[in-house]
């Protein structure tokens, strides 16, 4: 919302400065967004008076002015065909900066065809004040030299752009902030009642509400014998400053008290409408209209439009209809002041796409007070501006009631802001901004006035008392936490989230943060995007459904690095996927992603592949405190992953706490993801709680001091048979005794026969309360091998 | 028959042969020849028998002393020769020590993570649990419960993606802010309440200072008797407390959100100090964040009595205030995974933000 300050001082009465009252807006809650004063852009350029123009000796289309200048009388070279001696110009002294040119004249006069210039005349497109391209600017009336160039253009009168919060359509007219600011303790506020136009004749035109719930009141007259034609310059002036374009009188006057009173009006051309022009309900195709916009609609039963018998002349309150517009030929005109309720129009230009004025007021709610006096002041203009003669009014239907008045306790002021303020300065506030105020219980009751729909209660009106009265008054009270002894707040899941992302960082990964959203096909290749998680009005359609993996970008992200030549990017994320559209269906993973080459080294790099994957799952899921000891691996990962290089880390057969290995090529290649690719998925949601314990007290250590004894077991085994499962096997043979199984050697070749590999096995014996006898080591082996034999292993002669 | 002069060349020669022994064998043949069990000293100690008592006065102290003196010489002389074996072993071990050590990737995390657990210890320290809701949220958690009117403008201002409907007509949203978890920790405990919620949330917007996904926190306190001062008071230790200096001016400006009233934004006073801020100093406020004292219409609809209960509420933007503080100029990297932006901006895992050593 856009005014001037000349206009706010026609309804405020003030002496402060243009600072002084941007700071009382913003601190009233009337957030400035931008000032312009032409005056500070245009301070370098004055009045001055071409004493003498004479040709120039060595250019036929250049003068030499003699000119009366602030900085006394300089010799100007001008090559404008109208610089001619006596008069008015505009001044640019040496060094000034022209904004129309974007640049600034030498510090020291220039010689031009060899005569000297001290300065510059302009125009008023130098200056960005106008358009005027046949010279320099040639000033009518009589100002001195010296003069602000800004006060003598008429551009002295700053305009103040700010925020309009949706709860406020009173201020998207000037006489509302006036009315706040005054309020605020700026000035005294101009509340001239709008006297009425007395009808010299039946109103021609019958009205009808056919349809009350979108238009409940609708109130109209008729001026007729107008003459219309371009607005005056004052008010062309004030439109255009706020950035609207001047059309013929009546638009403007419309324009006018749309911005000055947030009363959007409209006027027909009363030779293009019937006699009985009625609100009802949209007939579709039949009502197809051409707007001022220069585009047709088809309103639908759920628009409300403005037609007569014979055609649709616009939506309401949305935008007339080009047909009956008014135009210079306008002698008869008819005035629309109505009321429209704001779901219907919101609606209406969310499905129109038609923005206007009148539609930004109507669906943020309008003074239902203003119809009459809008519809008034507009008879009254048109008079004054156009000439013609007015009818009676007529109104159909009835003005909406305004908001019920408000019980409110005042003590509540203090309870909620903390602000210590008096009941007596409470209605002085309450009553500045229009509310009647009735002290005569200790619970007041508050009127509210027909422009402040949004105030409903209680709370309402305490922030009115806040906001005048100003948030700087509010006192700083420190939030102390409760007292007794400190819990840490965090739950057990974030704590887990924390250490895994640290375990995943201490492993070489960086974290990343990527878009929870991707491409549709990008999702299919991780199982597809879950139920109900397709946007409906995506950003890009790179990123139009919710993400089932957190590795589509990871592996995005990947090649790019490369792309750029980056060695051996690695990243995680913990993050969420998203399985289906409920709460539960978002879970929280942590996946990791790097490139499956060796770097380089002068001792030689080791080829990175599905085991480092593994090793990088566990360390996560261990930091995120799950029981890896028990964890089972397991080649059942998801088809994104190598059919033969990666795993499942389970709890039991059917709990997956992290997917880990190689992802597929194909997946890759959809993807354009060059070589091979090491990943993890690891699902925190999964892993186990920790067992709530009583105490953080543990268990005494017990430690044995007898030598451990190491015996090493090579077995022959057929190549199906998984070694996890023959570890597992060696180390169940006794439970008591074994206290480790590390596999230390995996051989295939020369000396093993066929279709087998031999794995060796280094297995820790730890006797508990004696040394072990050869003959206790023998019968352990002899378990073992048994055990082994189970699984299918022989042991290696 | 021996004499002095004798035990005086014996010593001389075999001090010389010890002395010019340049390895452990030749000492030892040395030690051998005039100490072992036929060597010259020795057989001259057996010849001490046959000796007159007065002869063996004079020659036995001699012979004995001559024994010590030699075995202490070759002694020496032995450690010397190790000594030297040793070193020049170890020379012969010698690396080029400049050559590299193995190259470990290094990893960090996100400054978004960094911010978020310094903002969870600030708020801990004020008695703050860390709530989370879903990101996949429905109109009635997102706006219907925080006061937005159906169909007003105030939903416009906030950029909503959609979901395509379902079979029954519903469709779910992202959640545009970080409110509806007020919402869902409101209808699921008891006052007081004192939380703080981080989390993703997504406006359909795109240029250098808007990503359609960014963070947000929120802050909750609903009892009988916080009110706007308590607000105020909370939002200032915060703001020392992140930026880390106690030079701290605010502002409060009224402002509108449908889910609280009143309403406020708060400005901090600020230079720019190349792409980070100083707080605290400057002529220019920047606008931090958005804040309130809880509607009563929330407060309603989490089924509890506005007459009874109020609080505060307060939302703000973690990318910003990570950007602001750490002085990242352009938003739009964080959601873009380079390593050099990574390495940069991130930080160590081996620290971590608390009271005792500090935030970052």
């Amino acid at each position: 919302m856009k005014f001037t300050l000349s206009w706010l001082k026609e309804h405020l009465e003030t002496d402060k400065s243009l600072a002084e009252i941007a700071d009382a807006m913003t601190m009233a809650g009337l957030e400035i967004e931008h000032i312009d004063n032409p005056a500070d852009r245009l301070a370098a350029f004055t009045v001055a008076h071409v004493k003498d123009a004479q040709p120039h000796p060595d250019a036929d289309k250049l003068r030499v002015c003699t000119v009366e200048t602030v900085d006394g009388v300089k010799q100007i070279v001008c090559g404008a065909p109208n610089a001619r001696a006596g008069m008015t110009a505009i001044y640019a002294p040496l060094g000034a900066y022209i904004p129309g040119l974007d640049f600034a004249l030498d510090a020291k006069p220039r010689k031009i065809r060899g005569v000297e210039s001290h300065g510059m005349l302009c125009s008023t497109k130098e200056l960005e004040a106008g358009d005027d391209h046949d010279g320099i600017a040639d000033l009518k009336g009589d100002w001195a030299v010296g003069t602000p160039a800004a006060e003598a253009l008429g551009l002295d009168d700053p305009v103040i752009d700010f925020e309009v919060t949706p709860n406020r359509p009173d201020w998207l007219g000037v006489h509302g902030i006036a009315r706040d600011l005054a309020a605020a303790g700026v000035g005294t506020f101009k509340d001239e009642a709008i006297v009425p136009v007395k009808g010299t004749f039946p109103c021609p035109v019958k009205i009808e509400t056919a349809w009350p719930q979108a238009c409940p009141v609708f109130a109209g007259r008729v001026v007729r014998g107008v003459k219309n034609g371009p607005s005056p310059e004052w008010l062309q002036k004030r439109l255009k400053a706020i950035g609207l374009r001047p059309i013929n009188t009546l638009v403007d006057i419309t324009n006018l008290i749309s911005h000055e009173r947030a009363r959007p009006l409209h006027v027909y051309d009363l030779s293009k409408i019937g006699t009985t022009i009625r609100a009802r309900t949209g007939h579709g195709k039949s009502d197809r209209f051409e707007a001022l916009d220069g585009r047709e609609y088809d309103p639908q039963a759920h628009h409300c439009v403005i037609a007569d018998d014979t055609r649709c002349l616009g939506l309401g309150g949305v935008m007339g209809g080009e047909y009956s517009g008014c135009t210079g030929t306008t002698v008869d005109v008819f005035i629309e002041s109505a009321w429209f309720e704001p779901a219907i129009i919101r609606t209406t230009g969310r499905e129109t796409g038609i923005v206007s004025d009148a539609r930004y007021r109507f669906e943020r709610g309008v003074d239902t007070g203003s119809v009459l006096p809008g519809l008034e002041l507009a008879t009254r203009l048109i008079l004054d501006l156009c000439g013609g003669e007015a009818s009676e009014v007529y109104v159909a239907g009835e003005v909406p009631v305004v908001p019920a008045p408000i019980a409110f306790d005042p003590v509540r002021v203090a309870r909620l802001t903390g602000l210590d303020i008096s009941y007596d300065r409470i209605a002085s506030i309450l009553i500045a901004l229009g509310f009647g105020v009735d002290r005569a219980n200790p619970v007041w009751t508050v009127t509210v006035p027909s422009w402040r729909r949004d105030c409903t209660e209680g709370a309402d009106l305490i922030e009115e008392v806040a906001r005048i009265e100003g948030y700087d008054r509010l006192p700083a009270t420190s939030l102390k936490r409760p007292a007794g002894r400190f819990e840490a707040p965090a739950t057990p899941m974030q704590n887990r989230v924390r250490a895994a992302r640290r375990a995943a960082a201490n492993r070489g990964y960086q974290e990343a943060v990527t878009w929870s959203f991707c491409r549709e096909d990008q999702a299919a290749l991780f199982g597809g995007h879950g139920t109900g998680l397709k946007l409906a009005n995506p950003i890009s359609s790179e990123l139009d459904v919710m993400r089932p993996s957190a590795l589509v970008h990871l592996l995005l992200s990947l090649q790019k690095s490369l792309d750029k030549g980056l060695a051996d990017p690695r990243f995680f994320e913990a993050g969420p996927i998203y399985l289906d559209d409920t709460p539960t269906g978002q879970r929280t993973v942590v996946s990791m992603v790097r490139a499956a080459s060796a770097g380089r080294d002068w001792k030689g790099a080791a080829q990175p592949d599905v085991f480092d994957a593994k090793a990088d799952a566990l360390a996560v899921l261990e930091g995120a405190g799950a029981p890896v000891a028990n964890l089972q691996a397991a080649p059942e990962a998801r088809e994104w992953w190598h059919p033969g290089r990666s795993g499942v880390l389970r709890l039991g057969p059917k709990n997956v706490l992290a997917e880990f290995g190689e992802i597929h090529p194909g997946v890759l290649k959809s993807l354009a993801v060059e070589g091979r690719v090491l990943a993890v998925e690891a699902f925190l949601d999964a892993v186990p709680a920790a067992k709530a314990k009583a105490t953080k007290s543990r268990a005494a250590l017990q430690v044995s001091d007898l030598m451990a004894v190491r015996r090493d077991f090579a077995f022959l085994t057929p190549e199906g048979v998984a070694a996890g499962d023959l570890i597992r096997a060696v180390a169940g043979a006794d439970k008591q005794l074994i206290s480790d199984v590390a596999l230390f050697d995996r051989y295939a070749g020369k000396g093993v026969p066929e279709g087998h590999v031999s794995l060796a096995v280094e297995v820790t014996l730890q006797p508990q309360d004696k040394t072990l006898t050869e003959a206790e080591i023998d019968a352990v082996s002899k378990r073992i091998i048994a055990a082994a034999e189970k699984q299918g292993a022989k042991l290696r002669a | 028959m021996t004499t002095s002069d004798d035990l005086d060349a014996l010593e001389k020669r075999y001090s010389a042969a010890i002395e010019a022994a340049d390895a452990i064998p030749a000492l030892e043949e040395v030690r051998v020849a005039a100490l072992g069990k036929k060597g010259e000293v020795s057989l001259k100690m057996r010849d001490l028998g046959g000796m007159s008592p007065e002869e063996r006065k004079v020659f036995g102290p001699a012979l004995n002393g001559l024994k010590d003196r030699l075995t202490s010489a070759i002694e020496a002389k032995k450690s010397a020769l190790e000594a030297a074996a040793l070193d020049a072993a170890l020379a012969s071990e010698r690396v080029d020590i400049t050559l590299p050590a193995p190259r470990e990737p290094k990893g960090s995390l996100h400054p978004v993570s960094q911010v978020m657990e310094e903002l969870a210890v600030i708020f801990a320290d004020m008695g703050f649990a860390v709530a989370e809701g879903p990101d996949v949220e429905d109109d009635f958690h997102n706006f219907t419960a925080l006061n937005f009117p159906a169909d007003h403008p105030a939903r416009d201002t906030h950029d909503t993606f959609f979901m395509e409907a379902s079979a029954d007509g519903t469709a779910k949203l992202l959640r545009t802010h970080t409110s509806p978890v007020q919402i869902r920790t409101l209808m699921n405990s008891e006052p007081p309440v004192r939380i703080i919620a981080p989390g993703r949330v997504y406006r359909c917007d795109w240029d250098q200072t808007h990503t359609p996904m960014f963070h947000q926190i929120e802050g909750l306190v609903i009892d009988k008797d916080t009110h706007m001062g308590h607000l105020k008071g909370c939002l200032i230790d915060f703001i020392a407390a992140f930026f880390e200096t106690d030079e701290v001016e605010v502002r409060f400006r009224p402002h509108h959100f449908p889910f609280t009233e009143p309403s406020a934004e708060m400005d901090v006073r600020y230079e720019r100090v190349g792409d980070a801020i100083k707080v605290g100093s400057g002529d220019k406020w920047l606008e931090i964040l958005g804040c309130g004292m809880v509607h009563p219409n929330v407060i309603k609809a989490c089924g509890l009595d506005p007459d009874v209960y109020q609080g505060f509420a307060f939302g703000m933007g973690v990318d910003r205030v990570a950007m602001l503080k750490y002085g990242m100029s352009d938003l739009r990297p964080f959601f873009e995974p380079d390593p050099r932006w990574l390495s940069h901006y991130g930080f160590s895992p081996l620290l971590q933000a608390n009271l005792a050593t500090g935030l970052s």
